[in-house]
């Protein structure tokens, strides 16, 4: 296997973005990542996108986008995983440069989101969970992660409190990415008195319905001429769990987010403590406190702490999404872990500004499908 | 979005409970499945699910999914049954706000859902507290 590095970044500001079209989005952070790793063409191109069919009526998106970039005839190829598509699209991108298969090639992630109501989104959101043993007797996504949110808090004395301050931190870090769809600090009081979803989860927990694409190139290493540093990728690793929550031993333990960690370090070479920063998948607050116990930053049990403590914000010991993660960044659910990714290479190449991780050498991303039904980890560090 | 016929093919589990016991380890599984997941035996033989479990996890949803519009709020938990199957499923004939963790529930035939303004209508189990 050869060694693989990102040498371009692309994406445009998230949002509900009812004047654009999905081609058009899609491009736009296409065309940026490749402007930004100064290539001229890419051997072939994969896209993350969970459910064109489901939230705008159109498959096929490997070869539309194939198309739309005017680089037909390169083979095109849509991945899914759920909310976790964007992170495996990234891996199928990495093995098809690790393998030789491919030198340069395009990672990417779209959803569009709003061109439906939101019944309609919930259902597409809904279609990662188990449709005849789940949502057949009224389940959602957030009374999923709801019932998580409640065995931890049982068991292990995790409060209201800890988990709304995984959202103030959040909005707080999305204050300084100027892509976020949301640009706006919450309070913990908001929090504990937003609208109930499904308790003890409260719209405040819970990401948003979101329009986004982003992209990144990737090459094989050794590589000169890139116009920014090149940010190796140290580690790939993917992951699943069943498919119904109720169905695991523990459903307060994302077994799925620990294996592919475990892998990764292990690529990696390096331990948990390493790590500089890390983006995760905070798809709801509860969501961000179980992946840092999985992804072994806390012990088991005291992932409630680490945001009330300040250990998980910009300047703690491991800040946990400086992007503003999914809960501030907004969910384009197919382009998040793309959009992760991103994030990893700016901090990496000391890119990112007003929320720069000092000294950032060691970055992870974790992008998570259903309710941890697959998990993708990648590890990222200067080439 | 559920036709006649893929709501048919769910009968056997929805109406009457129907699980399947691997031959080989003796894990129950609910619905049944081809390859068991603790062993990958694959020889089954038909049984009934427990009647009776304990509340393991729930949420009362306050923002449904189509379909349910006129039951919110309404209680969903996932119960442990007392032969090991965990099924996801409402809890009903209860305040939601009294539920409890560990609290032992009994599995009863109801209506679940409506599917359509002139759709089926869906049946299937629910979970009803057991007097103690």
């Amino acid at each position: 296997m050869r060694d693989v590095a990102v040498i371009g970044v692309g994406m445009n500001r998230w949002g509900e973005l009812w004047e654009k079209s999905h081609r058009q989005i899609w491009t736009e952070a296409a065309l940026e990542a490749i402007a930004d790793a100064g290539v001229d063409h890419v051997d072939a191109l994969y896209v993350g996108c969970m459910s064109g069919g489901l939230f705008m009526g159109q498959e096929h998106l490997g070869a539309l986008l194939a198309d739309q970039l005017g680089m037909g005839p390169i083979p095109g190829t849509r991945v899914e995983s759920a909310c976790a598509s964007g992170g495996l699209a990234f891996r199928q991108a990495y093995l098809a440069v690790a393998s030789g298969e491919h030198d340069i090639v395009l990672a990417s992630g779209i959803e569009k989101m709003t061109d439906v109501d939101g019944g309609a989104a919930t259902y597409a959101l809904s279609t990662a969970a188990d449709q005849e043993y789940e949502c057949y007797h009224g389940i959602t996504f957030p009374g999923l992660y709801a019932m998580m949110a409640r065995v931890h808090m049982h068991r292990y004395g995790t409060t209201r409190e800890q988990l709304a301050h995984v959202a103030v931190k959040n909005h707080q870090h999305g204050l300084l990415n100027p892509l976020a769809q949301y640009q706006s600090a919450v309070t913990v009081e908001q929090v504990l008195e937003s609208v109930m979803v499904a308790d003890p989860l409260r719209v405040l927990d819970c990401s948003p319905i979101t329009d986004g694409a982003a992209a990144v190139v990737l090459a094989a290493l050794p590589r000169t001429g890139t116009k920014r540093p090149a940010v190796r990728v140290a580690a790939s690793a993917a992951a699943t769990d069943t498919i119904g929550l109720h169905d695991r031993d523990d459903v307060a333990w994302l077994r799925s987010t620990e294996v592919a960690a475990s892998k990764a370090y292990a690529q990696a070479g390096i331990e948990p403590a390493a790590l500089s920063f890390c983006e995760v998948h905070d798809c709801f607050t509860i969501a961000e406190v179980m992946v840092i116990e999985a992804l072994g930053l806390v012990d088991c049990g005291k992932g409630g702490e680490a945001a009330a403590s300040g250990m998980t914000a910009l300047g703690g010991r491991v800040p946990v999404n400086p992007s503003g993660g999914l809960k501030s960044k907004g969910h384009p659910v197919g382009a998040t872990g793309i959009a992760q990714i991103r994030e990893a290479v700016l901090q990496l190449r000391g890119d990112s500004a007003g929320r720069q991780v000092r000294d950032a050498r060691w970055g992870l991303t974790q992008n998570m499908g259903g309710t941890g039904a697959s998990s993708v980890v990648h590890i990222f560090t200067r080439a | 979005m559920i036709g006649s016929a893929r709501y048919w093919r769910e009968i056997p589990q929805r109406y009457r409970y129907e699980a399947a016991r691997c031959d080989a380890c003796g894990k129950v599984h609910f619905p049944p499945r081809l390859v068991c997941s603790v062993c990958r035996g694959t020889s089954f033989t038909k049984t009934t699910l427990s009647p009776e479990g304990t509340v393991e996890t729930f949420t009362i949803i306050r923002v449904p999914p189509t379909g349910f519009g006129a039951e919110a709020p309404y209680a969903v938990g996932i119960v442990k049954l007392d032969d090991g199957v965990k099924v996801t499923a409402q809890i009903v004939d209860t305040p939601p706000d009294d539920l409890r963790i560990g609290q032992r529930v009994r599995i009863q035939f109801r209506r679940v859902q409506k599917e359509g303004e002139a759709g089926i209508l869906c049946y299937g189990y629910k979970f009803v507290p057991v007097e103690q």
